[in-house]
């Protein structure tokens, strides 16, 4: 049977070196695009590490800096920080300043305040996290955004570097895999 | 001339913030599916028309609806 020559462009037959998959997961999330760089993964490394850096990076700077924090007192930010903290070692400064600024209870945050939770947090009036929302408008919730889903998407990439593509399949009727051809193989 | 909540939303760039997300959900998307980037890129390419595609028609419907009901 004739290959297609569409179905023939998915159906690819390549070795990839996963090396040691828990230092490649780990390093992959610590940091977007490591892992692939450990594996010599070069050109994929490269792609997630431009996507989702360039997300987080484009988000932060479009929310003002302000976007990424982590609290103990803000109900409706918990599930912002899950989804952020996707990213690794990006927000790493965020979970450093909750420690200090609600669990130690400190009066100043570290860093000039860089990832502080809000202070002075009140539902009932205009405190300092309805202040970012009041400056930035609508580019808080959009950096707000690009940050989650640059977390979300660097889960992704921790799993391709933990156990490799997960390779689209030719249908059936299309073309029949060659018993020559081998398919992912680890070293 | 067109008085429209939706065309006054795409003209004013808002919509516009969508394009980062598309080009690197699809990139990344893609990434995870293949291993060579050619098939990488294409399928990339394929799953951002869907997408904006995906965006269009809701647009389209949620500007008739606009124009129809207000």
């Amino acid at each position: 049977m004739t290959a297609d020559k569409g179905a023939a462009s998915t159906f690819e037959s390549v070795e990839v070196n996963l090396k040691d998959r828990f230092i490649a997961t780990v390093i992959a999330w610590v940091l977007p695009g490591a892992g692939h760089f450990y594996q010599g993964r070069h050109g994929k490394a490269i792609l997630f590490m431009t996507c989702i850096l360039g997300l987080f990076i484009f988000g932060m700077t479009t929310g003002g800096g302000k976007v990424v924090y982590a609290s103990l007192n803000t109900e409706g930010r918990k599930l912002a920080m899950i989804c952020q903290a996707g990213v690794g070692a990006l927000v790493f400064p965020a979970w450093l300043q909750m420690v200090h600024v609600e669990i130690l209870h400190k009066q100043e945050p570290l860093l000039q305040g860089f990832m502080a939770p809000p202070r002075n947090f009140n539902p009932s009036s205009r405190d300092e996290l309805a202040e970012w929302h009041y400056d930035f408008h609508f580019k808080y919730e959009v950096g707000t955004l690009f940050t989650m889903i640059a977390g979300l998407l660097n889960i992704l990439a921790v799993y391709d570097a933990a156990y490799g593509p997960v390779f689209v399949t030719p249908h059936s009727t299309k073309m029949e895999p060659s018993s020559d051809n081998d398919w992912l193989q680890e070293v | 001339m067109i008085n429209s909540f939706l065309f006054a939303n795409f003209l004013s760039l808002r919509l516009w913030y969508a394009l980062p997300l598309v080009v690197a959900i699809s990139l990344v998307y893609a990434a995870t599916r293949h291993e060579l980037m050619v098939p990488i890129l294409q399928h990339a390419w394929r799953m951002a028309v869907g997408i904006v595609g995906f965006m269009s028609i809701v647009f389209v419907i949620l500007f008739l609806l606009e124009w129809k009901f207000l």
